[in-house]
C-alpha cells in the first residue's frame, strides 16, 4: 500500500507533500542531492510531467529514479502531451514499477512553454483520465482488455481554488471525487477567503474527499509578481505583494506570510495537509516545517 | 444520401451559432448550450486551472473562458430542468471516428452513446 494512501485513509497524520526538481541532465546525483533534502518531511513528492509546458526527463522515469532513492513518488500525468494510448502506457509502466500514487491533470497550455509551437493533445480531459485510472484499477483497460492482477492506484487529481468560476470549482471537485481521486492538491492560491470558501464548499458535498492546498516558499517579492503577471489562474492582491515589497527584509516578511498562510489553511474543513513548493533553496524548507510544529521523518 | 447531406445541413446551421466543430457527439444541451469544443484544450468536463482573474481563457487572454460562459448560461438562462440536471455529468472522451459526422443522425441511432467496453463498465458516479 502506498504511504499516501495509508497516511490519508488510515491516520489522521497531516500529509505533506512536495514538488521533485525537474531532471535536465546532472545525472542521479542530482535526484540524490534533491531526495536527501525532500526525504525528512514529504509523504510523497510530485513527478511532474513536462511541468508549464517545458520537456524534462519524463514523468515516469523521475519517479522510478526517486523510488530508488526513497521518496514516494506522486505521478503526474498531463492531458496535453499524450493521447489516451500513451496515457495508459504511462499507469501501466508506473504499475509494472510499484508506483502507485497516479495524480492526473489538464496541464499547462503549450503556450506556456519554450516550444509553443508544440501540436496540444487533449485527447482527454483530466476528469476523464481519473475515470480511466479508476477502469485500470477493476482489471482493464478502456477498451475492456484484461488487465491480470489489476494496478493498486491511489488516484489524486488537483484543482483550482482561486480562479472562475468559483461556485462550479466545488462542483468539479466533486466531479473529479466521483470519477474516482481519493484527494486534490490545490493549486497555489493567496486568496485566504477563495480557499475557505473552497473547503467548506468540498467538505458540504464530498465529505470524504480529502484536500492538501499548496504553499509557496518565496524570497522577495519578486517571484510573487512573477507568478501573478505570467501565470494564468494566480492571482496576487496587491496589498499582499506591496506587504513584501514594502518590508525592509523582504525574504523575512515573504517567510512569515507563507507561514501565515499555511497555518491558515490548516485549519480549514477537508484540509489534510499541505503540498509545499520551494522557490527560495536556502534553510528555510526546515525553519518552516518546524515551524508548522512539524518533526523530520526517519 | 442523407447521411452525406446533414453534415453540410448540420454545419451550416451550428457553425454561426455556436461555432460547430463537428464532433459528431453533440452536447450543447448539457453545457449551458456552450460548445465545450470551443475551448483550446478541448475539455468536455469542465475549466481547466488556468482560468485568468478576469475569467478570461489561459490560451486566447482576450477570449472568455468557455466554461464560465457554459456555467453562467447554464445558471441564468430558462434550459429545460433536466439539461440543467446533465451538467455535470461524466462525459466520456471524445469518439475520433465520430468528427465530422452529422450528430444528429448518431443521436436517432444512438451511436453517440457508444462508449468503449471498459467505460461502459464505470459510471462515474460511484
Amino acid at each position: 500500500m502506498s504511504l499516501m494512501r495509508e497516511k490519508l485513509e488510515n491516520s489522521n497524520d497531516v500529509v505533506f507533500t512536495a514538488e521533485f526538481p525537474s531532471i535536465d541532465g546532472a545525472g542521479m546525483a542530482k535526484v540524490e542531492k534533491n531526495a536527501a533534502r525532500l526525504a525528512p518531511w514529504f509523504v510523497g513528492v510530485n513527478a511532474t510531467d513536462n511541468p508549464a509546458a517545458h520537456a524534462h526527463a519524463s514523468n515516469t522515469t523521475t519517479a522510478i529514479a526517486m523510488k530508488m532513492h526513497g521518496i514516494e513518488p506522486i505521478m503526474q500525468i498531463v492531458c496535453r502531451d499524450k493521447n489516451r494510448l500513451a496515457i495508459q502506457a504511462d499507469m501501466m509502466g508506473a504499475a509494472l514499477h510499484g508506483i502507485e500514487n497516479i495524480s492526473l491533470l489538464t496541464g499547462d497550455d503549450v503556450t506556456a512553454g519554450d516550444e509553443p509551437e508544440s501540436r496540444r493533445v487533449f485527447d482527454l480531459d483530466s476528469t476523464q483520465a481519473i475515470n480511466i485510472a479508476r477502469i485500470m484499477t477493476t482489471g482493464q483497460y478502456l477498451s475492456g482488455r484484461k488487465i491480470n492482477p489489476a494496478p493498486d492506484f491511489y488516484i489524486s487529481a488537483v484543482e483550482n481554488p482561486a480562479a472562475p468560476p468559483f461556485d462550479y470549482r466545488i462542483e468539479r471537485a466533486l466531479k473529479k471525487y466521483r470519477a474516482g481521486a481519493k484527494y486534490l492538491q490545490l493549486q497555489i492560491c493567496y486568496h485566504p477567503d477563495r480557499l475557505e470558501k473552497f473547503c467548506a464548499g468540498v467538505a458540504k458535498i464530498a465529505p470524504d474527499l480529502k484536500l492538501i492546498p499548496t504553499i509557496v516558499l518565496v524570497k522577495s517579492a519578486k517571484p510573487m509578481s512573477f507568478m501573478n503577471e505570467k501565470v494564468p489562474g494566480i492571482d496576487i492582491p496587491q496589498e499582499t505583494l506591496n506587504r513584501v515589497s514594502a518590508a525592509a527584509d523582504q525574504a523575512e516578511e515573504a517567510y512569515k506570510l507563507t507561514v501565515e498562510l499555511a497555518k491558515h489553511a490548516m485549519t480549514l474543513p477537508a484540509v489534510r495537509g499541505l503540498h509545499v513548493t520551494d522557490f527560495r533553496h536556502d534553510d528555510s524548507l526546515d525553519r518552516f516545517m518546524y515551524d508548522l510544529g512539524q518533526k523530520p521523518r526517519n | 444520401m442523407l447521411k452525406k447531406l446533414l453534415p453540410f445541413i448540420e454545419h451550416a446551421i451550428k457553425k454561426p451559432v455556436w461555432d460547430c466543430r463537428m464532433c459528431g457527439q453533440c452536447v450543447l444541451h448539457s453545457t449551458g448550450m456552450t460548445c465545450p469544443m470551443t475551448c483550446p484544450k478541448t475539455l468536455r468536463n469542465g475549466p481547466c486551472g488556468g482560468v485568468r482573474e478576469n475569467g478570461n481563457c489561459e490560451v486566447i487572454p482576450e477570449m472568455q473562458c468557455v466554461w464560465l460562459k457554459a456555467y453562467d448560461r447554464k445558471v441564468f438562462l430558462p434550459l429545460p430542468t433536466v439539461w440543467k440536471e446533465h451538467f455535470n455529468e461524466l462525459r466520456p472522451p471524445v469518439d475520433m471516428q465520430l468528427q465530422g459526422s452529422s450528430s444528429w443522425i448518431n443521436l436517432v441511432t444512438k451511436r453517440d452513446q457508444e462508449t468503449p467496453a471498459g467505460w461502459s463498465t464505470i459510471d462515474g458516479h460511484h
